[in-house]
């Protein structure tokens, strides 16, 4: 019995072992998700009041459900979320293998250019979007849905197609280039060679700058909000309202289908992204 | 290349061109906006008292989040890099997860903790009437967490803690311990190890950590908005003010502007002191 | 003599700044078992990858099989590699690896599965053709490569490196291996590699390249024994080197003058004038404590200064008063031969003028 709590004695370099240290991250762990595990059971308690809890219900849900601005808000976020997922996506890829492949004057300046969009504050580039969709093309009020939405899907693809173009660039670094010669050398031609070999180790990399665009989009709050026109309402400046009002279970119950949609999908790309095991050292 | 680089121009470059153009503008009605070329709303920002000290504000309360971030940032990724093989994917899993859940939703999730009648002051009550402090002190007061300059510090810390571990875990978990195994060796002791050889060597890391960090708090504007009072206002606030409700969009052009220089400032400093270590680069 | 396989015709490849092979010519027969061997940065890789179609050359000629193949694409010679890192595709099982090269040139599928079942017995992996390469240990995977490279019958299969990745038990058996399927095959090998014992081991022929040059093109034993220049015999084995001056020649004999060596006559067929190098292999150096008895040696005297037991061999280096400091290596044929000597001793060091190397330096 006494064996199972036996532990090797502490070496010098064992600080993943150290007490406080321990006690410390814990502590930190608990502050970081407490905020959000309450948010997600209050939104099941029975009262106004989110406080004290009193009982379990899922009526909040379903307040939440029959809220139609709130249900229009949220088809239109996940329909930004798509189709700036799948532009993206393309636009990232194809830039990922430009600056994978090829050598050209200024490529740190262009990459670096590349990745402003991902640097400069939101803020910025909030006010940017504002000023040029309200005074230079002006916004897509009264266009048929889901084309009503296109200014915030055009400002959501720049500024996720960076983030795919990065993903899809640090896995192609990992890419051995024997493999591509290997099969040029074996009668494959550029194209063949593309989809066979090159497109299979590409492709964790493009799942998971897809999913990355999508919750980027979804996620977004101050690029929509200074985008969104007049009349178009997406789910975060719909929440943004809500809460500016008062902290209501309702309010907690669309967050917590958001968060849930959110964790899922980034443990997917996280998942993605995690070390291939079929490679070869 | 071309349809990436296209994007880009048109819906990133162009309207920051714009903004960049009004800046240098005056309003002449509601809706329009000519610009004359004057540079009065970058002298109005760097002048006037009232945009000073909202300038030096955020300055301050970005530096002092940044620099806790650091202090709760450091150990933790200390401990991940330190820790056993296989648990490390899902330590740094536990880390970065909340960062990518909505900023709003993890923001509105303070206010109930924080406000007058939340979770805070609810446990802090406990505790007081528990202990039976409210026998030598009277009934218990909750404190005013919200709506001021702890909530927003409380709030970029909490948001961004996880965007610092990143940058840090890379330049721990790249430092070859056996440098530490050499000092200890040597007969330097744990903590003279630790400033002498581990902070020197990450220093990288730190200094990417909390440019990385910086940058986005320097510009917020969610969390300052919602946990914020009237005086806890950041630069972000104004801005926003400025296209919105106030429509003197010059300013606000002006005053994002400032705000651009300042991030493209301490880029360079990153890339400066990155570059200068390229033998150990991170 | 039969057409070569393989003609490299005035070949340069220049790289920004350094020629990386430099005006290269010659020919590699039909069923020849070839080496590149060199020094790393000598240029060998380039070669091969020019033969490959990886990269172009900046003039010359590679003509295969009698066709000149320099604007022929990469998928399109009938030459096939195994990759110094196998480059085996990870995502695809063996039999698919093997399968690739017939599927994406069109082979009918039931040809595919035939030739490439037939391609792993003959490199005994018939058993894993469902494996992912991850399964694979690193010897197997270059089996996969191999078979991989014979399926599609190249008439000349180029190893990067083949054995490099491979621990010493290993590359010692696959070195075997390699000679054995090469002859099995009859298919040209041309191989890389810069360890002179897998080139002297495998190949017919070699050819030691050194900064970008081909230096000599020879059988093992020949390259070996008449070593062209300094370098080759330096990099091929171990070799004492004592400059000299030429001062004179008489029929087959050159006089030379040496700083250590004093005035010696050394046999030479080449007429060779100034400042040259002798070399002798230390396995050819006599060491013992009494002086020689035939007058026909050369040699000099000195103190063993270090001494390394390697079991079946020693290792000795004596150290003249000269400052020079010659190698032997000794059979320890018994144990009298290890004792008899020790570190400080003095003995008289000699072989015999046959077999010593006049180089041009």
């Amino acid at each position: 019995m006494l064996e199972m709590f036996k532990r090797a004695p502490q070496g010098p370099l064992d600080y993943s072992r150290r007490l406080w240290l321990r006690f410390f991250a814990a502590a930190i762990f608990v502050l970081l998700y407490l905020p959000i595990f309450t948010l997600v059971i209050f939104s099941f308690n029975d009262s106004k009041r989110n406080v004290v809890w009193r009982g379990f219900t899922t009526k909040y849900y379903e307040k939440a459900w029959n809220n139609d601005s709130l249900i229009e808000a949220f088809v239109n976020s996940i329909t930004i979320a798509v189709a700036s997922t799948i532009v993206s996506t393309i636009l990232g890829a194809m830039i990922a293998i430009l600056l994978w492949r090829f050598r050209f004057p200024f490529k740190a300046a262009y990459e670096g250019f590349m990745a402003l969009p991902i640097v400069i504050p939101e803020i910025c580039m909030g006010v940017a979007m504002l000023a040029f969709f309200s005074r230079v093309t002006g916004y897509p009020t009264g266009w048929m849905w889901p084309f009503n939405l296109s200014a915030i899907t055009a400002a959501h693809i720049a500024f996720t197609f960076p983030f795919v173009a990065i993903v899809i660039r640090a896995r192609m670094a990992g890419f051995n280039r024997e493999l591509e010669e290997a099969s040029k050398d074996l009668g494959a031609n550029e194209w063949q060679t593309f989809w066979n070999v090159i497109f299979p180790y590409m492709r964790p990399g493009v799942v998971a700058g897809a999913l990355l665009a999508f919750t980027l989009s979804l996620d977004d709050f101050v690029i929509t909000f200074f985008t969104s026109g007049p009349d178009t309402l997406t789910f975060p400046v719909k929440v943004y309202s809500m809460v500016r009002f008062s902290v209501t279970p309702e309010v907690n119950a669309a967050s917590t289908i958001l968060v849930i949609i959110t964790v899922v999908l980034t443990l997917i790309a996280m998942r993605l992204q995690a070390p291939d095991k079929t490679e070869v050292a | 290349m071309i349809p990436g680089t296209a994007w880009l121009v048109l819906f990133f470059l162009a309207p920051l061109a714009i903004i960049w153009a009004i800046s240098f503008g005056e309003n002449t009605s509601l809706v329009k906006t000519e610009i004359t070329g004057t540079l009065d709303n970058y002298w109005r920002a760097l002048s006037d008292v009232v945009y000073l000290k909202i300038i030096w504000k955020s300055l301050w309360i970005s530096l002092l989040s940044t620099a806790l971030c650091l202090a709760i940032a450091y150990p933790i990724s200390f401990l991940i890099s330190f820790a056993k093989d296989k648990w490390k994917p899902l330590l740094l899993m536990i880390v970065i997860l909340p960062f990518w859940i909505n900023l709003l939703i993890r923001t509105y999730a303070l206010i109930a903790v924080f406000r007058t009648r939340g979770f805070a002051n609810f446990g802090l009550e406990w505790i007081y009437n528990t202990l039976q402090l409210d026998h030598l002190f009277g009934a218990f007061e909750p404190l005013p967490l919200l709506y001021n300059n702890f909530a927003v510090i409380a709030g970029l810390v909490y948001v961004f803690m996880p965007f610092m571990v990143l940058p840090l875990y890379a330049s721990i978990e790249r430092l070859d311990k056996s440098y530490l195994e050499a000092s200890l060796d040597l007969g330097a002791s744990q903590s003279r190890t630790f400033w002498s050889v581990t902070v020197p060597l990450t220093m990288p890391g730190i200094v990417s950590g909390l440019i990385l960090v910086f940058i986005p708090m320097l510009g917020s504007f969610l969390t300052p908005d919602l946990l914020g009072g009237t005086n806890a206002q950041m630069i972000g606030n104004v801005i926003e003010r400025q296209f919105k409700a106030a429509n003197d969009w010059p300013f606000g052009a002006a005053l994002s502007f400032l705000l651009m220089y300042v991030t493209f400032g301490a880029l360079a400093i990153r890339s400066v002191l990155s570059g200068r270590k390229s033998g150990m680069e991170v | 003599m039969s057409e070569p396989i393989i003609s490299i015709r005035n070949v340069n490849k220049e790289f920004p700044g350094v020629m990386a092979v430099d005006n290269a010519s010659f020919d590699i027969e039909a069923n020849e078992f070839f080496a590149l061997l060199g020094p790393s940065g000598c240029g060998k890789t380039t070669l091969l990858r020019m033969i490959a179609g990886f990269e172009t050359p900046t003039s010359g000629e590679i003509i295969i099989d009698g066709q000149d193949i320099s604007h022929v694409p990469a998928n399109q010679r009938p030459v096939n590699m195994v990759f110094q890192s196998y480059a085996v595709f990870p995502h695809m099982s063996v039999i698919d690896n093997v399968g690739y090269g017939l599927k994406v040139t069109g082979v009918p599928a039931n040809e595919i599965s035939t030739r490439a079942s037939e391609a792993l017995e003959r490199v005994k992996l018939g058993n894993l053709a469902n494996r992912k390469p991850d399964q694979l240990s690193g010897g197997q995977r270059q089996r996969v490569a191999l078979a991989r490279a014979l399926v599609k019958r190249p008439k000349v299969l180029l190893l990067d490196e083949p054995l490099s990745a491979l621990d010493a038990k290993l590359r010692e058996q696959m070195q075997l291996e390699l000679a054995h399927l090469q002859e099995d095959v009859g298919i040209t090998f041309i191989i890389v590699t810069h360890d002179q014992d897998e080139a002297l081991s495998m190949a017919d022929r070699i050819a030691v390249m050194h900064e970008g040059r081909v230096d000599q093109i020879a059988a093992p034993d020949v390259l070996y024994e008449q070593p062209h220049n300094r370098f080759v015999a330096d990099f091929i084995g171990k070799v004492n080197l004592f400059e000299g001056t030429v001062t004179g020649a008489r029929g087959k004999t050159v006089s030379i003058d040496t700083a250590g060596l004093g005035k010696v006559q050394v046999p030479h067929a080449e007429a060779a004038d100034g400042s040259v190098s002798l070399a002798v292999r230390p396995e050819k150096v006599r060491i013992s404590k009494t002086a020689p008895r035939s007058k026909s040696v050369m040699g000099t005297k000195g103190r063993i200064a270090d001494w390394a037991y390697y079991g079946d061999v020693s290792h000795m280096f004596v150290e003249t008063e000269k400052g020079l400091r010659i190698g032997v290596i000794i059979q320890n044929e018994t144990r009298k031969t290890v004792d008899a000597m020790d570190v400080g001793d003095i003995v008289h060091v000699y072989w015999s003028p046959e077999d010593t190397l006049l180089l041009n330096s």
